[in-house]
Protein backbone atom coordinates (compact mmCIF):
# COMPACT_ATOMS: atom_id res chain seq x y z
CA UNK A 1 0.00 0.00 0.00
CA UNK A 2 1.64 3.16 -1.19
CA UNK A 3 0.96 6.65 0.65
CA UNK A 4 -1.13 7.42 -2.87
CA UNK A 5 -3.21 4.88 -1.57
CA UNK A 6 -3.78 6.43 1.92
CA UNK A 7 -4.51 9.60 0.35
CA UNK A 8 -7.26 8.63 -1.93
CA UNK A 9 -8.68 6.12 1.04
CA UNK A 10 -9.20 9.84 3.68
CA UNK A 11 -10.48 11.67 0.42
CA UNK A 12 -13.24 8.67 0.16
CA UNK A 13 -13.60 9.14 3.91
CA UNK A 14 -13.88 12.97 3.74
CA UNK A 15 -16.23 12.81 0.45
CA UNK A 16 -18.46 10.66 2.70
CA UNK A 17 -18.66 12.77 5.72
CA UNK A 18 -19.26 16.12 3.92
CA UNK A 19 -21.73 14.57 1.39
CA UNK A 20 -23.32 12.58 3.67
CA UNK A 21 -25.82 15.46 5.20
CA UNK A 22 -26.05 17.14 1.78
CA UNK A 23 -27.49 14.20 0.23
CA UNK A 24 -30.09 13.95 2.89
CA UNK A 25 -30.66 17.64 2.35
CA UNK A 26 -31.22 16.89 -1.55
CA UNK A 27 -33.58 14.32 -0.78
CA UNK A 28 -35.64 16.48 1.42
CA UNK A 29 -35.55 19.51 -1.13
CA UNK A 30 -36.56 16.93 -3.90
CA UNK A 31 -39.46 15.56 -1.54
CA UNK A 32 -40.65 19.08 -0.55
CA UNK A 33 -40.54 20.39 -4.54
CA UNK A 34 -42.83 16.93 -4.99
CA UNK A 35 -45.59 17.65 -2.74
CA UNK A 36 -45.42 21.09 -3.35
CA UNK A 37 -43.81 22.55 -0.40
CA UNK A 38 -41.16 25.18 0.28
CA UNK A 39 -38.23 22.98 -0.30
CA UNK A 40 -35.48 23.80 3.20
CA UNK A 41 -31.98 24.95 1.59
CA UNK A 42 -29.69 21.94 0.61
CA UNK A 43 -27.29 22.87 3.15
CA UNK A 44 -29.97 22.51 5.92
CA UNK A 45 -28.91 19.28 7.67
CA UNK A 46 -25.09 21.18 8.11
CA UNK A 47 -26.99 24.25 9.37
CA UNK A 48 -28.92 21.66 12.09
CA UNK A 49 -25.61 20.13 13.13
CA UNK A 50 -23.49 23.39 13.41
CA UNK A 51 -26.38 24.56 15.25
CA UNK A 52 -26.53 21.92 17.57
CA UNK A 53 -22.60 21.32 17.82
CA UNK A 54 -22.86 25.23 19.56
CA UNK A 55 -25.47 24.39 22.66
CA UNK A 56 -24.47 22.99 25.61
CA UNK A 57 -25.32 19.25 25.79
CA UNK A 58 -28.22 18.30 28.59
CA UNK A 59 -28.35 14.61 29.79
CA UNK A 60 -30.25 12.51 31.66
CA UNK A 61 -29.64 12.33 35.44
CA UNK A 62 -29.71 8.21 35.22
CA UNK A 63 -27.91 8.24 31.99
CA UNK A 64 -25.29 5.22 32.17
CA UNK A 65 -21.96 6.00 30.60
CA UNK A 66 -23.80 4.00 27.58
CA UNK A 67 -25.91 6.74 26.55
CA UNK A 68 -22.80 9.62 26.45
CA UNK A 69 -20.16 6.70 24.55
CA UNK A 70 -23.27 5.90 21.69
CA UNK A 71 -22.83 8.91 19.49
CA UNK A 72 -19.06 8.46 19.44
CA UNK A 73 -19.53 4.38 18.76
CA UNK A 74 -22.56 5.08 16.22
CA UNK A 75 -20.52 7.33 14.20
CA UNK A 76 -17.80 5.61 14.72
CA UNK A 77 -18.90 2.87 13.02
CA UNK A 78 -20.87 4.94 10.30
CA UNK A 79 -17.71 6.26 9.56
CA UNK A 80 -15.44 2.89 9.12
CA UNK A 81 -18.63 1.69 6.70
CA UNK A 82 -18.14 4.76 4.75
CA UNK A 83 -14.27 3.56 4.45
CA UNK A 84 -15.17 -0.16 3.92
CA UNK A 85 -17.89 0.42 0.86
CA UNK A 86 -15.72 0.80 -2.30
CA UNK A 87 -17.50 4.44 -3.22
CA UNK A 88 -15.17 5.91 -5.46
CA UNK A 89 -12.35 3.64 -5.71
CA UNK A 90 -12.03 0.05 -5.48
CA UNK A 91 -8.57 -0.47 -4.52
CA UNK A 92 -8.01 1.14 -1.12
CA UNK A 93 -6.50 -0.16 2.06
CA UNK A 94 -9.67 -0.67 4.19
CA UNK A 95 -12.13 -1.51 1.07
CA UNK A 96 -9.83 -4.61 0.99
CA UNK A 97 -10.15 -5.10 4.98
CA UNK A 98 -13.38 -6.65 5.44
CA UNK A 99 -16.13 -8.19 2.82
CA UNK A 100 -20.25 -7.35 3.25
CA UNK A 101 -20.70 -9.76 5.60
CA UNK A 102 -18.50 -7.85 7.96
CA UNK A 103 -20.13 -4.44 7.04
CA UNK A 104 -23.31 -5.97 7.67
CA UNK A 105 -22.11 -6.64 10.94
CA UNK A 106 -20.83 -3.23 11.22
CA UNK A 107 -24.24 -2.11 10.44
CA UNK A 108 -25.60 -3.97 12.93
CA UNK A 109 -23.23 -3.36 15.55
CA UNK A 110 -23.97 0.84 15.08
CA UNK A 111 -27.60 -0.19 15.48
CA UNK A 112 -27.65 -2.18 18.77
CA UNK A 113 -25.90 0.70 20.19
CA UNK A 114 -28.40 3.49 18.98
CA UNK A 115 -31.24 0.84 20.51
CA UNK A 116 -29.28 0.37 23.90
CA UNK A 117 -28.47 3.71 24.26
CA UNK A 118 -32.20 4.24 23.92
CA UNK A 119 -33.36 2.31 26.51
CA UNK A 120 -31.04 3.41 28.73
CA UNK A 121 -32.55 6.46 30.43
CA UNK A 122 -35.46 4.14 30.61
CA UNK A 123 -38.01 6.29 29.37
CA UNK A 124 -41.17 4.90 27.51
CA UNK A 125 -40.40 6.31 24.00
CA UNK A 126 -36.94 5.72 24.00
CA UNK A 127 -38.07 1.42 24.91
CA UNK A 128 -40.78 1.40 22.26
CA UNK A 129 -38.33 3.19 19.54
CA UNK A 130 -35.85 0.49 20.35
CA UNK A 131 -37.75 -2.25 20.16
CA UNK A 132 -39.17 -1.33 16.87
CA UNK A 133 -35.82 -0.23 15.87
CA UNK A 134 -34.71 -4.03 16.49
CA UNK A 135 -37.96 -5.23 15.14
CA UNK A 136 -37.16 -3.44 11.72
CA UNK A 137 -33.55 -4.97 11.85
CA UNK A 138 -33.87 -8.56 12.41
CA UNK A 139 -36.38 -8.39 9.09
CA UNK A 140 -34.72 -6.52 7.79
CA UNK A 141 -31.00 -7.70 7.76
CA UNK A 142 -31.85 -11.31 6.63
CA UNK A 143 -33.01 -9.97 3.30
CA UNK A 144 -30.12 -7.53 2.88
CA UNK A 145 -27.55 -10.78 3.51
CA UNK A 146 -29.68 -12.75 0.56
CA UNK A 147 -29.21 -9.61 -1.41
CA UNK A 148 -25.05 -9.78 -0.52
CA UNK A 149 -25.05 -13.56 -1.65
CA UNK A 150 -26.58 -13.38 -4.51
CA UNK A 151 -24.14 -10.89 -5.61
CA UNK A 152 -21.20 -13.14 -4.15
CA UNK A 153 -22.67 -16.20 -6.09
CA UNK A 154 -22.87 -14.47 -9.86
CA UNK A 155 -19.50 -13.12 -9.16
CA UNK A 156 -17.98 -15.38 -6.47
CA UNK A 157 -16.64 -13.55 -3.88
CA UNK A 158 -18.00 -11.64 -1.08
CA UNK A 159 -15.82 -8.31 -0.72
CA UNK A 160 -17.92 -5.81 -2.73
CA UNK A 161 -14.75 -4.07 -4.46
CA UNK A 162 -14.40 -7.03 -6.25
CA UNK A 163 -18.19 -7.50 -7.07
CA UNK A 164 -18.37 -3.58 -8.27
CA UNK A 165 -15.12 -4.67 -10.39
CA UNK A 166 -16.78 -7.54 -12.18
CA UNK A 167 -19.71 -6.17 -12.92
CA UNK A 168 -18.45 -2.81 -14.34
CA UNK A 169 -16.24 -5.51 -16.10
CA UNK A 170 -18.97 -7.44 -17.98
CA UNK A 171 -20.37 -7.07 -20.74
CA UNK A 172 -24.16 -5.88 -20.76
CA UNK A 173 -26.51 -8.35 -20.26
CA UNK A 174 -30.11 -8.92 -18.97
CA UNK A 175 -29.98 -10.36 -15.50
CA UNK A 176 -33.03 -10.87 -13.73
CA UNK A 177 -31.51 -11.90 -10.60
CA UNK A 178 -29.53 -9.21 -10.24
CA UNK A 179 -32.56 -6.92 -10.58
CA UNK A 180 -35.16 -8.84 -8.20
CA UNK A 181 -32.21 -8.10 -5.09
CA UNK A 182 -32.40 -4.25 -6.37
CA UNK A 183 -35.72 -3.95 -5.72
CA UNK A 184 -35.55 -5.95 -2.41
CA UNK A 185 -32.08 -3.71 -1.37
CA UNK A 186 -34.40 -0.71 -2.35
CA UNK A 187 -36.83 -2.02 -0.41
CA UNK A 188 -34.34 -2.96 2.76
CA UNK A 189 -32.61 0.48 2.24
CA UNK A 190 -35.94 2.32 2.65
CA UNK A 191 -36.47 0.32 6.01
CA UNK A 192 -33.23 0.45 7.38
CA UNK A 193 -32.58 4.53 6.60
CA UNK A 194 -36.05 5.16 8.12
CA UNK A 195 -38.06 6.55 4.85
CA UNK A 196 -41.36 6.49 4.96
CA UNK A 197 -43.14 3.00 3.99
CA UNK A 198 -41.95 2.21 7.26
CA UNK A 199 -41.65 5.21 9.27
CA UNK A 200 -41.45 8.60 8.42
CA UNK A 201 -38.60 11.15 9.10
CA UNK A 202 -40.48 14.41 9.54
CA UNK A 203 -42.58 13.53 12.18
CA UNK A 204 -42.77 13.16 15.93
CA UNK A 205 -46.05 11.83 15.51
CA UNK A 206 -45.19 9.54 18.77
CA UNK A 207 -47.10 6.31 18.12
CA UNK A 208 -45.80 6.19 14.69
CA UNK A 209 -41.77 7.16 15.16
CA UNK A 210 -38.87 5.01 15.43
CA UNK A 211 -35.66 7.13 14.25
CA UNK A 212 -37.16 9.93 16.06
CA UNK A 213 -38.20 7.92 19.27
CA UNK A 214 -34.86 6.38 19.54
CA UNK A 215 -33.14 10.32 19.72
CA UNK A 216 -35.31 11.28 22.13
CA UNK A 217 -33.40 11.94 24.99
CA UNK A 218 -30.02 13.48 23.18
CA UNK A 219 -29.40 16.86 22.78
CA UNK A 220 -26.37 19.18 21.28
CA UNK A 221 -23.56 17.22 20.07
CA UNK A 222 -24.86 14.00 20.94
CA UNK A 223 -27.71 14.93 18.90
CA UNK A 224 -25.56 16.35 16.25
CA UNK A 225 -23.35 13.48 16.27
CA UNK A 226 -26.43 10.95 15.96
CA UNK A 227 -28.25 13.09 13.10
CA UNK A 228 -24.90 13.03 11.18
CA UNK A 229 -24.66 9.39 11.62
CA UNK A 230 -27.95 8.58 10.24
CA UNK A 231 -26.81 10.85 6.77
CA UNK A 232 -23.80 8.82 7.00
CA UNK A 233 -25.60 5.46 6.78
CA UNK A 234 -28.48 6.70 4.13
CA UNK A 235 -25.11 7.60 2.15
CA UNK A 236 -23.46 4.27 2.93
CA UNK A 237 -26.64 2.45 1.85
CA UNK A 238 -26.68 4.47 -1.38
CA UNK A 239 -23.06 3.48 -2.22
CA UNK A 240 -23.53 -0.05 -1.59
CA UNK A 241 -26.34 -0.21 -3.58
CA UNK A 242 -24.07 1.38 -6.29
CA UNK A 243 -21.47 -0.83 -5.81
CA UNK A 244 -23.57 -4.15 -6.32
CA UNK A 245 -25.82 -2.95 -9.08
CA UNK A 246 -24.60 0.61 -10.49
CA UNK A 247 -20.32 0.28 -10.35
CA UNK A 248 -19.86 1.49 -13.61
CA UNK A 249 -17.22 4.69 -13.56
CA UNK A 250 -15.99 3.77 -10.05
CA UNK A 251 -11.84 3.76 -10.32
CA UNK A 252 -10.19 0.45 -10.45
CA UNK A 253 -6.48 2.43 -11.04
CA UNK A 254 -5.60 6.01 -9.44
CA UNK A 255 -5.09 7.86 -12.25
CA UNK A 256 -5.97 11.51 -11.60
CA UNK A 257 -8.44 11.07 -14.49
CA UNK A 258 -10.23 7.87 -13.32
CA UNK A 259 -10.55 9.82 -9.60
CA UNK A 260 -12.16 12.37 -11.04
CA UNK A 261 -14.24 10.87 -13.31
CA UNK A 262 -15.33 8.55 -10.58
CA UNK A 263 -16.24 11.68 -8.20
CA UNK A 264 -18.16 13.08 -11.07
CA UNK A 265 -19.99 10.17 -11.52
CA UNK A 266 -20.75 9.41 -7.84
CA UNK A 267 -22.41 12.75 -7.67
CA UNK A 268 -24.38 12.14 -10.92
CA UNK A 269 -25.57 8.48 -9.25
CA UNK A 270 -26.39 10.48 -6.17
CA UNK A 271 -28.53 12.91 -7.40
CA UNK A 272 -30.32 10.48 -9.43
CA UNK A 273 -30.64 8.38 -6.25
CA UNK A 274 -31.92 11.20 -4.30
CA UNK A 275 -34.67 11.95 -6.57
CA UNK A 276 -35.82 8.33 -6.79
CA UNK A 277 -35.99 8.42 -3.32
CA UNK A 278 -37.59 11.08 -2.71
CA UNK A 279 -40.16 10.16 -5.68
CA UNK A 280 -40.31 6.61 -3.91
CA UNK A 281 -41.30 8.31 -0.44
CA UNK A 282 -43.99 10.55 -2.23
CA UNK A 283 -45.39 8.35 -4.12
CA UNK A 284 -46.20 5.60 -0.92
CA UNK A 285 -48.34 5.89 1.96
CA UNK A 286 -46.80 5.33 5.19
CA UNK A 287 -47.07 1.61 6.81
CA UNK A 288 -49.04 0.72 10.06
CA UNK A 289 -46.04 -0.41 12.20
CA UNK A 290 -47.49 -4.04 12.58
CA UNK A 291 -47.76 -4.45 8.35
CA UNK A 292 -43.98 -3.28 8.15
CA UNK A 293 -43.05 -7.09 8.92
CA UNK A 294 -44.92 -7.62 5.99
CA UNK A 295 -43.72 -5.16 3.80
CA UNK A 296 -39.52 -6.74 4.70
CA UNK A 297 -41.24 -10.06 4.37
CA UNK A 298 -41.85 -9.15 0.68
CA UNK A 299 -37.99 -7.84 0.40
CA UNK A 300 -36.76 -10.90 1.65
CA UNK A 301 -39.30 -12.74 -0.95
CA UNK A 302 -37.43 -10.87 -3.77
CA UNK A 303 -34.57 -11.42 -2.69
CA UNK A 304 -35.02 -15.65 -2.33
CA UNK A 305 -36.65 -15.08 -5.87
CA UNK A 306 -33.42 -13.55 -7.05
CA UNK A 307 -31.49 -16.23 -5.70
CA UNK A 308 -33.46 -19.13 -7.29
CA UNK A 309 -33.90 -17.63 -10.43
CA UNK A 310 -30.02 -17.16 -10.16
CA UNK A 311 -29.71 -21.27 -9.40
CA UNK A 312 -31.86 -22.18 -11.62
CA UNK A 313 -31.29 -20.03 -15.12
CA UNK A 314 -27.90 -19.60 -13.77
CA UNK A 315 -28.76 -16.15 -15.07
CA UNK B 1 -18.94 -16.04 -16.74
CA UNK B 2 -20.18 -16.97 -20.19
CA UNK B 3 -22.45 -14.54 -21.72
CA UNK B 4 -25.87 -16.01 -23.31
CA UNK B 5 -27.22 -14.66 -26.34
CA UNK B 6 -29.22 -11.85 -26.29
CA UNK B 7 -32.60 -13.52 -26.97
CA UNK B 8 -32.44 -16.36 -24.68
CA UNK B 9 -31.42 -13.64 -21.77
CA UNK B 10 -34.91 -12.01 -22.81
CA UNK B 11 -36.73 -15.56 -22.14
CA UNK B 12 -34.95 -15.83 -19.39
CA UNK B 13 -36.23 -12.35 -17.94
CA UNK B 14 -39.49 -13.05 -19.09
CA UNK B 15 -39.74 -16.75 -17.13
CA UNK B 16 -38.59 -15.11 -13.85
CA UNK B 17 -41.05 -11.87 -14.66
CA UNK B 18 -43.84 -14.97 -14.63
CA UNK B 19 -42.65 -16.79 -11.43
CA UNK B 20 -42.62 -12.99 -9.87
CA UNK B 21 -46.51 -12.45 -11.26
CA UNK B 22 -47.67 -16.26 -9.61
CA UNK B 23 -45.59 -14.81 -6.43
CA UNK B 24 -47.85 -11.61 -7.04
CA UNK B 25 -50.92 -12.95 -7.57
CA UNK B 26 -50.21 -15.17 -4.55
CA UNK B 27 -50.04 -12.11 -2.30
CA UNK B 28 -53.13 -10.15 -4.29
CA UNK B 29 -56.29 -9.69 -2.26
CA UNK B 30 -58.35 -7.78 -4.34
CA UNK B 31 -59.89 -9.62 -6.97
CA UNK B 32 -60.30 -6.45 -9.51
CA UNK B 33 -56.04 -6.63 -9.57
CA UNK B 34 -55.98 -10.52 -9.36
CA UNK B 35 -57.54 -10.41 -12.78
CA UNK B 36 -55.17 -7.79 -14.06
CA UNK B 37 -52.30 -9.91 -12.63
CA UNK B 38 -53.74 -12.71 -14.77
CA UNK B 39 -53.81 -10.75 -17.65
CA UNK B 40 -50.56 -9.41 -17.78
CA UNK B 41 -48.99 -12.83 -16.96
CA UNK B 42 -51.10 -13.89 -20.33
CA UNK B 43 -49.42 -10.59 -22.02
CA UNK B 44 -46.10 -12.04 -20.82
CA UNK B 45 -47.06 -15.42 -22.39
CA UNK B 46 -47.66 -13.82 -25.11
CA UNK B 47 -44.24 -11.75 -25.31
CA UNK B 48 -42.14 -14.88 -24.58
CA UNK B 49 -44.01 -17.63 -27.55
CA UNK B 50 -43.70 -15.25 -30.22
CA UNK B 51 -40.27 -14.83 -28.98
CA UNK B 52 -39.07 -18.50 -28.70
CA UNK B 53 -41.43 -18.92 -32.29
CA UNK B 54 -38.67 -16.26 -33.87
CA UNK B 55 -35.99 -17.79 -32.39
CA UNK B 56 -36.65 -21.75 -33.46
CA UNK B 57 -38.54 -21.00 -36.69
CA UNK B 58 -41.56 -22.76 -35.36
CA UNK B 59 -44.30 -21.65 -36.99
CA UNK B 60 -47.13 -23.01 -35.32
CA UNK B 61 -45.59 -21.40 -32.41
CA UNK B 62 -47.15 -18.03 -33.92
CA UNK B 63 -50.39 -19.18 -33.95
CA UNK B 64 -50.58 -20.19 -30.01
CA UNK B 65 -49.09 -16.13 -29.66
CA UNK B 66 -52.20 -15.09 -30.87
CA UNK B 67 -54.28 -17.85 -29.65
CA UNK B 68 -52.79 -16.31 -26.14
CA UNK B 69 -53.13 -13.17 -26.76
CA UNK B 70 -56.45 -13.16 -28.15
CA UNK B 71 -58.07 -16.04 -25.02
CA UNK B 72 -55.89 -14.98 -22.16
CA UNK B 73 -55.07 -10.91 -22.62
CA UNK B 74 -57.76 -9.86 -24.09
CA UNK B 75 -60.83 -12.18 -24.00
CA UNK B 76 -60.95 -14.21 -20.66
CA UNK B 77 -59.47 -10.78 -18.73
CA UNK B 78 -62.84 -8.98 -20.24
CA UNK B 79 -64.81 -11.86 -19.42
CA UNK B 80 -64.10 -12.14 -15.30
CA UNK B 81 -64.20 -8.05 -15.00
CA UNK B 82 -67.90 -7.99 -16.80
CA UNK B 83 -68.66 -11.24 -14.11
CA UNK B 84 -67.16 -8.97 -11.40
CA UNK B 85 -69.17 -5.91 -12.19
CA UNK B 86 -72.42 -8.15 -12.57
CA UNK B 87 -71.80 -9.92 -9.61
CA UNK B 88 -70.94 -6.59 -7.69
CA UNK B 89 -67.72 -8.77 -5.80
CA UNK B 90 -64.95 -6.82 -5.98
CA UNK B 91 -63.13 -7.90 -2.36
CA UNK B 92 -61.66 -11.02 -1.45
CA UNK B 93 -60.17 -10.41 1.63
CA UNK B 94 -59.83 -13.94 3.37
CA UNK B 95 -56.77 -16.34 2.49
CA UNK B 96 -56.55 -19.34 4.45
CA UNK B 97 -53.11 -18.64 5.77
CA UNK B 98 -51.31 -15.61 6.27
CA UNK B 99 -49.49 -13.54 3.92
CA UNK B 100 -46.03 -14.28 5.04
CA UNK B 101 -46.80 -17.84 5.43
CA UNK B 102 -48.11 -18.63 2.35
CA UNK B 103 -45.15 -16.46 0.66
CA UNK B 104 -42.65 -18.69 2.56
CA UNK B 105 -44.62 -22.15 1.59
CA UNK B 106 -44.44 -20.36 -2.20
CA UNK B 107 -40.51 -20.26 -1.69
CA UNK B 108 -40.45 -23.70 -0.43
CA UNK B 109 -42.63 -24.98 -3.59
CA UNK B 110 -40.44 -22.98 -5.90
CA UNK B 111 -37.15 -25.02 -4.21
CA UNK B 112 -39.37 -28.68 -4.83
CA UNK B 113 -40.45 -27.42 -8.17
CA UNK B 114 -36.92 -26.71 -9.17
CA UNK B 115 -35.82 -30.06 -7.44
CA UNK B 116 -38.71 -31.88 -9.62
CA UNK B 117 -37.88 -30.43 -13.17
CA UNK B 118 -33.94 -30.90 -12.78
CA UNK B 119 -34.10 -34.40 -14.47
CA UNK B 120 -36.29 -33.14 -17.13
CA UNK B 121 -34.49 -30.39 -18.14
CA UNK B 122 -31.38 -32.87 -18.41
CA UNK B 123 -33.53 -34.50 -20.99
CA UNK B 124 -34.88 -31.78 -22.77
CA UNK B 125 -32.71 -30.66 -25.65
CA UNK B 126 -34.46 -26.77 -26.28
CA UNK B 127 -32.64 -24.18 -25.31
CA UNK B 128 -34.94 -22.94 -23.18
CA UNK B 129 -35.37 -26.00 -20.92
CA UNK B 130 -33.87 -24.30 -17.85
CA UNK B 131 -37.19 -22.66 -17.70
CA UNK B 132 -38.66 -25.76 -17.13
CA UNK B 133 -38.51 -25.39 -12.82
CA UNK B 134 -40.01 -22.29 -13.28
CA UNK B 135 -43.16 -23.29 -15.58
CA UNK B 136 -43.72 -26.58 -12.27
CA UNK B 137 -43.68 -23.70 -9.84
CA UNK B 138 -45.95 -21.49 -11.67
CA UNK B 139 -48.31 -24.61 -11.79
CA UNK B 140 -48.03 -25.34 -8.36
CA UNK B 141 -48.20 -21.65 -6.93
CA UNK B 142 -50.85 -21.56 -9.10
CA UNK B 143 -52.61 -24.29 -7.20
CA UNK B 144 -51.79 -22.67 -4.08
CA UNK B 145 -53.53 -19.94 -4.53
CA UNK B 146 -56.58 -22.05 -5.20
CA UNK B 147 -56.37 -23.70 -2.01
CA UNK B 148 -55.72 -20.67 0.14
CA UNK B 149 -58.68 -18.69 -1.72
CA UNK B 150 -62.56 -19.21 -0.74
CA UNK B 151 -64.03 -17.63 -3.46
CA UNK B 152 -65.34 -18.94 -6.41
CA UNK B 153 -63.98 -15.95 -8.34
CA UNK B 154 -60.24 -16.07 -7.31
CA UNK B 155 -60.01 -20.02 -7.58
CA UNK B 156 -60.98 -19.53 -11.44
CA UNK B 157 -58.44 -16.93 -11.89
CA UNK B 158 -55.95 -19.29 -9.95
CA UNK B 159 -57.34 -22.29 -12.51
CA UNK B 160 -56.75 -20.04 -15.30
CA UNK B 161 -53.21 -19.09 -14.27
CA UNK B 162 -52.37 -23.09 -13.75
CA UNK B 163 -53.00 -23.49 -17.48
CA UNK B 164 -50.64 -20.30 -18.41
CA UNK B 165 -47.69 -22.65 -16.23
CA UNK B 166 -48.96 -25.76 -18.53
CA UNK B 167 -48.57 -23.83 -21.23
CA UNK B 168 -44.94 -22.68 -20.62
CA UNK B 169 -43.97 -26.12 -19.33
CA UNK B 170 -45.09 -27.23 -22.24
CA UNK B 171 -43.50 -24.30 -24.25
CA UNK B 172 -39.49 -24.60 -22.61
CA UNK B 173 -39.78 -28.04 -22.92
CA UNK B 174 -40.43 -29.33 -26.12
CA UNK B 175 -41.52 -25.99 -27.93
CA UNK B 176 -44.79 -26.06 -27.73
CA UNK B 177 -47.39 -28.80 -27.93
CA UNK B 178 -48.62 -30.28 -31.13
CA UNK B 179 -50.93 -27.56 -32.88
CA UNK B 180 -54.68 -29.68 -32.22
CA UNK B 181 -53.64 -30.42 -28.63
CA UNK B 182 -53.23 -26.79 -28.06
CA UNK B 183 -56.14 -25.77 -30.00
CA UNK B 184 -58.27 -28.44 -27.51
CA UNK B 185 -56.91 -26.71 -24.61
CA UNK B 186 -57.75 -23.55 -25.66
CA UNK B 187 -61.55 -24.62 -26.34
CA UNK B 188 -61.58 -26.15 -23.31
CA UNK B 189 -60.44 -23.37 -21.08
CA UNK B 190 -63.04 -21.10 -22.65
CA UNK B 191 -66.22 -23.24 -22.43
CA UNK B 192 -65.03 -23.90 -18.91
CA UNK B 193 -65.18 -20.10 -18.34
CA UNK B 194 -68.33 -19.84 -20.24
CA UNK B 195 -69.36 -22.28 -17.90
CA UNK B 196 -68.51 -21.28 -14.75
CA UNK B 197 -69.49 -17.45 -15.58
CA UNK B 198 -73.00 -19.10 -15.54
CA UNK B 199 -72.25 -21.48 -12.20
CA UNK B 200 -71.35 -18.23 -10.09
CA UNK B 201 -74.76 -16.85 -10.80
CA UNK B 202 -76.59 -20.29 -10.01
CA UNK B 203 -74.08 -20.62 -6.57
CA UNK B 204 -75.35 -17.35 -5.65
CA UNK B 205 -78.50 -17.76 -6.15
CA UNK B 206 -78.55 -20.88 -4.26
CA UNK B 207 -76.35 -19.41 -1.35
CA UNK B 208 -76.25 -15.77 -1.64
CA UNK B 209 -72.48 -16.06 -1.75
CA UNK B 210 -69.53 -16.94 -3.87
CA UNK B 211 -67.85 -18.22 -0.58
CA UNK B 212 -67.18 -22.11 -1.12
CA UNK B 213 -67.15 -22.84 2.81
CA UNK B 214 -71.37 -22.71 1.94
CA UNK B 215 -70.55 -26.33 0.01
CA UNK B 216 -69.61 -28.01 3.04
CA UNK B 217 -73.62 -27.92 4.13
CA UNK B 218 -73.87 -30.10 0.86
CA UNK B 219 -72.96 -33.38 2.58
CA UNK B 220 -75.75 -35.79 3.03
CA UNK B 221 -76.46 -36.01 6.85
CA UNK B 222 -75.30 -39.08 9.04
Amino acid sequence: MSELDWLVQLTGIAIALAAAPMFLGWVNQCRAWLQNKSAPHILQPYRGIRKLFHKDALIAENASRLFRLAPYIVFGAMVTAAAIIPSIATRLPFTQAADAIALVGLLATARVFVSLAAMDVGTAFGTLGARREMMIGFLAEPALLVVIFVASLTFTTTALPLIAERLSAQSFSLNPSLAFTAVAFTMVLLAENARIPVDNPATHLELTMIHEALLLEYSARHLALMEWAAALKLFNYACIGFAVFLPWGIATSHAPLNLALAVLLLSVKLLLAGAGLALIETLSAKLRVFRAPEFLATAFLFAVLGLLVRLLLGA
Amino acid sequence: MTVLPLDLQILNTLAALLLLLSFAMLSQRRIVSLVNLLALQGAILCIATLLLAWRTGVNHLFVSAFMTLALKVLFLPWLLHRLIRRLGVYWDTESLLNLVGTMLVGVLIVIFSFGLAQPISALASTATRNSIGIAVAVILIAFLTMITRRKAMSQVVGFLSMENGLFFAAMSATNGMPMIVEFGIALDVLVAMLVLGVFFFQIREQFDSLDLKHFESLKEEQ
